[in-house]
């Protein structure tokens, strides 16, 4: 029912795409994502894909061309990164407005400026409200998994929302890994060909989409894409628990690593969690009481499932690999704080434009929330000592 | 009786809200006129969104899909390519977009687009600025004409978007101007047959009494004086290299003529009429030469 294939997280999200059988292709290379538009390029060129391969000037133009050709009713694959992924900003929010459940990777990197080719996860955090579903993927196996997930939930009739399966720049995109990459018969089976529910192009059946909205209906269509947004729990899990029947892997919305009789929890997102479970079994092995848990899904917010994962745990800290900015705390320790009322959640920054969060930064961290020194602040937990000297201009 | 609003002949509906003698309008109605209902239309923000329409109303009775103001080429290509994987590549794929949104902002989708062989239809209308935010100057606008962001006449040429189109080399464009409907109805249709080759291009002249200061219902004998100046030109090019003048104009009217009937031009001085005068000219021959 699969092959057992070695490739990287780039190499499966192509898989991916190639197993839902993409219809047009229309992607803008950028590292690290460039493979996933060389390898569909491949494919379509080899005959594994039947598609249309539109090689556009720009990652504004093809998200374009992907919403312009789902809205004649075809999947549309296209992949992004870092200002790639900036420059689709406009467009993005044209895909969630008019309901077209796109599914895009999204291969996390950092923004400019500095310049860095490197992964964090800025990118995808400046679009977090936008009304893209976000996924966030550990492994390789996962980035495959997480596109089918993605599409069953997205194109779901109840949810019609676009969606992104983020993977961690070069950390998840170039590492190979052993992947089970399921059969063609065995994912038709789980992903039923796509049907436009909603706006659609046809001049059998004309209407004219995306047109000026007076300010008193405005409101409740934007109303309509959060309705939306409150039914995709419940639909991801169940496209998770089909995905567990089908494929024998087990997804859900989070993931908790010995949380249960955990003193101290540090909440992740993405490649950081393999670190951050390693990093518990040796303190765990030190008689350290402390676990991880991680999100699969940022957007939707599992805020119920946080909640009640976290509600045993005394102390909680989160792992954010973006520096938000002017808020009081990172993207995912914001949501945390919001969800655990009264409980310290203290909020850590770490992992910026590439920098490995090795198992030492994890127990620091951990060290920090077990002796109580939890602060208000961030806690740029792996910054130089040096900081503010380094590269300084006088 | 005529119902106004549902009954209305052709493929857009009476009553749009563009202004009193809108060239846009008359070239919107005839294109689709000629096209059929059989056609998309991709429209970015900018007058022609009215066509669009509002809220639960639109006013064109084939599918369409507002887009953002670079785009417009590339939403086109993308739909044409949903159709072409569908066994329905006849629909035809308009991209109908003013003048800034395409000789400005959507010039790299539409360089794209044209560069990879899309077999789409992209119309710009020309009102020569932006119109839909308050008449400011676009790449389009002609030298030392007036507008809100060139409020002392724009000091320099407008750009050669036709020329620029010509050379991705695509197998058919042409100008045409409102002002000579049976021409740009035969250009329409010949670049609807080119596209089952490549992507074709029209660039149309549409007089904007707004923007212009001209009359309403002078709109029709300023679009013909700007051809009859040799200021707008009709050629048609095919495959990029074959330049053929479709209305030629042997004893061109003074250039002076065509600005008169415009508030735009008021403070051209006479140093400057005969500058643009020259350089009208000098482009005429270059074109007649090709
Ligand atoms: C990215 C972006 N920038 C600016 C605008 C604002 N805008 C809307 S219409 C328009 C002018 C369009 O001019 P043109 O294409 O010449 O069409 P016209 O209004 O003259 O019909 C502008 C600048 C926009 N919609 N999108
Ligand atoms: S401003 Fe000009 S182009 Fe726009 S609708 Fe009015 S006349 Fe037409």
């Amino acid at each position: 029912m699969s092959t057992r294939v070695m490739i990287d997280g780039n190499g499966a999200a192509s898989e991916g795409l190639r197993l839902a059988k993409v219809r047009v292709v229309s992607a803008y290379p950028i590292t690290p994502q460039s493979p996933i538009s060389e390898k569909l390029a491949d494919f379509v060129v080899q005959g594994k894909l039947d598609a249309k391969y539109i090689r556009v000037e720009s990652e504004h133009s093809a998200m374009c061309c992907a919403i312009g050709a789902q809205l004649t009713g075809v999947r549309a694959g296209t992949a992004t990164s870092s200002v790639g992924l900036a420059l689709m900003h406009e467009v993005l929010g044209v895909a969630a407005g008019c309901r077209v459940p796109i599914v895009m990777p999204v291969v996390n990197r950092s923004l400019v400026s500095p310049w860095s080719l490197w992964c964090d996860h800025q990118d995808a955090m400046a679009e977090r409200d936008g009304g893209w579903l976000q996924l966030y993927a550990e492994s390789a196996q996962e980035v495959l998994d997480l596109i089918l997930i993605a599409y069953r939930t997205a194109e779901d009739a109840r949810i019609q929302l676009p969606a992104m399966v983020c993977l961690d720049g070069f950390f998840l995109s170039h590492m190979s890994d052993a992947v089970y990459v399921p059969d063609q018969a065995a994912v038709d089976a789980y992903l039923p060909p796509y049907v436009c529910h909603n706006f659609h192009l046809d001049p059998n059946d004309p209407m004219f989409i995306n047109n000026l909205t007076p300010t008193a209906e405005y409101t409740e269509m934007r109303y309509q894409q959060a309705v939306g947004f409150n039914q995709a729990p419940a639909v991801l899990l169940a496209a998770m628990a089909d995905f567990k029947r089908v494929f024998g892997r087990d997804y859900s919305l989070l993931e908790a690593y010995q949380c249960d009789d955990a003193e101290a929890v540090i909440v992740t997102l993405g490649s950081m969690s393999g670190t951050a479970k390693y990093t518990v079994d040796q303190l765990r092995g030190q008689g350290k009481k402390v676990g991880v848990l991680k999100l699969t899904s940022y957007r939707p917010f599992p805020a119920e499932q946080v909640k009640q994962a976290l509600a045993p745990v005394a102390v909680v800290g989160v792992m954010d690999r973006s520096p938000g900015y002017g808020a009081q705390v990172a993207p995912v320790a914001t949501e945390v704080r919001a969800v655990l009322s009264g409980k310290p959640v203290q909020g850590f920054i770490a992992g910026l434009g590439g920098r490995d969060i090795s198992p030492a930064t994890f127990v620091k961290a951990f060290a920090k929330l077990l002796t109580g020194e939890i602060t208000a602040d961030v806690d740029w937990v792996d910054v130089k000592e040096n900081a503010l000297t380094i590269r300084e201009v006088k | 009786m005529l119902t106004m609003k549902s009954e209305a002949r052709g493929l857009i509906a009476h009553g749009v809200s563009a202004c009193a003698g809108c060239g846009l309008e008359l070239a919107a109605r005839v294109i689709l006129d000629v096209l059929g209902a059989n056609t998309v239309i991709v429209i970015p923000p900018g007058c022609a969104a009215l066509f669009s329409g509002y809220g639960n109303e639109t006013v064109t009775k084939i599918p369409g899909f507002q887009g953002n103001l670079e785009s417009t080429a590339a939403y086109a290509a993308g739909i044409k390519a949903g159709f072409e994987v569908q066994g329905r590549g006849d629909i035809q794929v308009l991209g109908f977009a003013g003048d800034g949104a395409t000789v400005d902002i959507g010039l790299q989708a539409l360089s794209g687009a044209l560069e990879r062989g899309d077999k789409i239809l992209y119309i710009c209308y020309d009102n020569e600025a932006y119109m839909n935010t308050g008449i400011q100057g676009s790449g389009s606008t002609p030298l030392n004409a007036w507008t809100t962001t060139t409020p002392g006449g724009k000091s320099v040429y407008r750009k050669d978007m036709v020329g620029i189109v010509a050379a991705h080399k695509i197998p058919y464009a042409a100008t045409a101007s409102v002002g000579y409907v049976d021409d740009l109805r035969k250009k329409v249709a010949k670049a609807q047959a080119a596209t089952a080759t490549g992507p074709a291009y029209i660039h149309i002249h549409t007089p904007c009494p707004t923007g212009w200061g001209s009359k309403p219902e002078h709109t029709i004998e300023v679009a013909r004086l700007a051809v009859q100046s040799q200021c707008w030109p009709l050629y048609e090019i095919t495959d990029g290299v074959n330049y053929q003048v479709t209305v030629p104009v042997a004893k061109p009217k003074p250039v002076a003529e065509y600005l008169k009937l415009q508030k735009r031009f008021n403070g051209v001085a006479p140093e400057e009429l005969s500058t643009m005068q020259t350089a009208v000219g000098q482009d005429y021959t270059r074109l007649t030469n090709k």
